[in-house]
């Protein structure tokens, strides 16, 4: 697999290894080509324009979401358009209250979660005077099941669990979790960010009720999320925000709204951005999921095996048969941060720090860690260069 | 790849020595103030000690976990700040920290650079 040639970032900086997807991917031609196509060809506003150029826009506005909703086997009316995964859990947080029923006050998630499937909760949890609870995380890097059956019961109203941990690259069972928390009817939220664009995700097998993902870690652009809602629970929920395409009529004293998932999307859209990431969910399927997770996989594999023969590098990853393409790591008596700043040094960009998860890197009793995380366009030789730079890096402080 | 900014950037020899066996690390007993700073950035912290009497800085100390850039920092400002009086360390500002740590600073890496100076004028500004 080669695909460096299709992002241009790579011939402007020729040298760069890029080792961040987990914070946001490169973006491809098509995609760049089709933001520039929706301003140069397309641009106007959608659903209300009876002229072509509206209609043209607005074509290529339902398409993206079609396509989107076929990305994870949703239909098209359960998809809604947000910034990011942040924005759509937080509309979550705000809009789940009003249909959680009686005698349900807890909320559980898991110890692993970004502050993003975190702060929301909580907040939510004071507002509402609800009780957090977290599934525990074993010392392998995976879940607790058993800790999360005990945890799941007839008190729980939501259950929020992150797929991929952007910080240790578990992969989590969610579908297992997903069936005890429906057989004691709990909502299910599923964080999307770190799977989606990394393995095939399909909502109805992994049994949510709702799911998150961002743009830009699917190689589309930063300012368009997705959140899909299955369609029996989104036309129950309540809107969130008032005004533009999300109503159908409006008198002095009051509003009819849209249907979904219109109700959900006030004001002017971020049209090019949703229709740009339509372009990059095509170049993903186009190169195919399954084919995408065995490239990640065998370099997930290469690194693992390359880094464990550093003397002095301590890595947190579940190993390969549980984790994605991401692997947290120290060197021994060396800050994260100088870690990055010394692979930067190199041209590898990498990340350091808590990787918004400080609860998470409380329990590991560290304040933080280095972070390498791949994508369709990295190749062994990207690791190759890494292995090579942490050997300097750990012989310059441990004297190796 | 090129590696060859790689020691000459900001990890150079002395600065490493100085983070393996840092001066004036350690807690003070009975300091007249005393004032963590935290690092929002990547979750490090450090600890600063003050004893102050007529006026002036008798000790400082510093603790904590940070990186190289912090540890080096702090060691520094303490050293720099001892025997001064308070109103010029009050005047002691960013640049004049930058320059004592004579290395080159990226951006990104500012904030570890003045994590010290923001726990001591933190203490300094406390009532006891």
């Amino acid at each position: 697999m080669n695909h460096k040639k299709d992002f241009p970032i790579f011939k402007n900086s020729k040298n760069l290894i890029y080792l961040d997807n987990a914070s946001t991917t490169q973006k491809p031609r098509q995609v760049i080509k089709s933001i520039v196509d929706s301003y140069e060809t397309t641009n106007a506003n959608i659903h209300r324009g009876i002229y072509d150029l509206s209609q043209k826009a607005t074509r290529k506005y339902d398409d993206a979401r079609a396509l989107i909703a076929k990305f994870i086997s949703a239909s098209h009316e359960e998809i809604i358009f947000t910034r990011s995964t942040t924005e759509s859990l937080n509309f979550l947080s705000y809009v789940l209250d009003s249909i959680i029923p009686e005698g349900k006050n807890e909320i559980l998630l898991t110890e692993m979660e970004h502050h993003s499937n975190l702060v929301p909760w909580q907040q939510l949890a004071r507002r509402k005077n609800m009780k957090l609870k977290f599934i525990k995380m074993k010392s392998d890097f995976t879940l607790d099941l058993q800790d999360a059956k005990n945890k799941i019961t007839y008190k729980t109203a939501i259950v929020s669990i992150t797929h991929v941990s952007n910080s240790l690259g578990t992969i989590n069972p969610v579908k297992e979790i997903f069936e005890m928390a429906k057989r004691k009817n709990s909502m299910t939220i599923l964080d999307a960010a770190q799977s989606a664009g990394h393995m095939k995700i399909d909502v109805k097998k992994i049994g949510c009720d709702f799911l998150a993902f961002s743009g830009h870690k699917v190689y589309g652009p930063t300012g368009i999320g997705v959140l899909y809602g299955k369609k029996d629970v989104l036309k129950i929920i309540p809107p969130f925000q008032f005004g533009g395409d999300m109503i159908k009529a409006v008198t002095f004293n009051g509003a009819e709204w849209n249907t979904i998932p219109e109700r959900f999307e006030a004001g002017t859209q971020n049209i090019e951005g949703a229709i740009a990431l339509g372009e990059a969910i095509r170049y993903v399927e186009n190169i195919g999921l399954k084919k995408i997770e065995k490239h990640e996989r065998e370099l997930l594999a290469y690194a693992l095996e390359e880094m464990k023969k550093i003397e002095g590098i301590n890595v947190y990853n579940p190993g390969i048969k549980n984790s994605s393409g991401i692997i947290s790591f120290n060197i021994k008596g060396v800050h994260s941060h100088d870690v990055i700043s010394l692979l930067d040094d190199c041209e590898i960009a990498a990340r350091g720090g808590h990787h918004c998860t400080m609860p998470l890197m409380k329990i590991l009793g560290i304040p933080g860690t280095a972070r390498v995380s791949f994508g369709i366009y990295n190749t062994k030789k990207d690791v190759d260069a890494l292995v090579l730079a942490l050997k300097k890096i750990n012989g310059k402080f441990n004297g190796k | 790849m090129n590696h060859n900014n790689f020691s000459e950037r900001m990890y150079r020899e002395h600065i490493l020595e100085l983070y393996r066996n840092p001066s004036n690390f350690g807690k003070m007993k009975n300091p007249t103030k005393k004032h963590t700073e935290h690092n929002s950035f990547c979750g490090d912290e450090i600890t600063f000690y003050l004893k102050i009497k007529d006026g002036r800085i008798k000790d400082a100390s510093f603790e904590g976990s940070g990186c190289v850039l912090s540890v080096v920092s702090s060691s520094m400002l303490a050293e720099k700040i001892r025997n001064m009086n308070i109103s010029d360390v009050k005047k002691f500002g960013k640049k004049d920290l930058i320059d004592l740590l004579k290395i080159k600073i990226s951006l990104a890496r500012l904030k570890c650079v003045l994590l010290p100076l923001n726990a001591v004028v933190g203490a300094l500004e406390k009532n006891a």
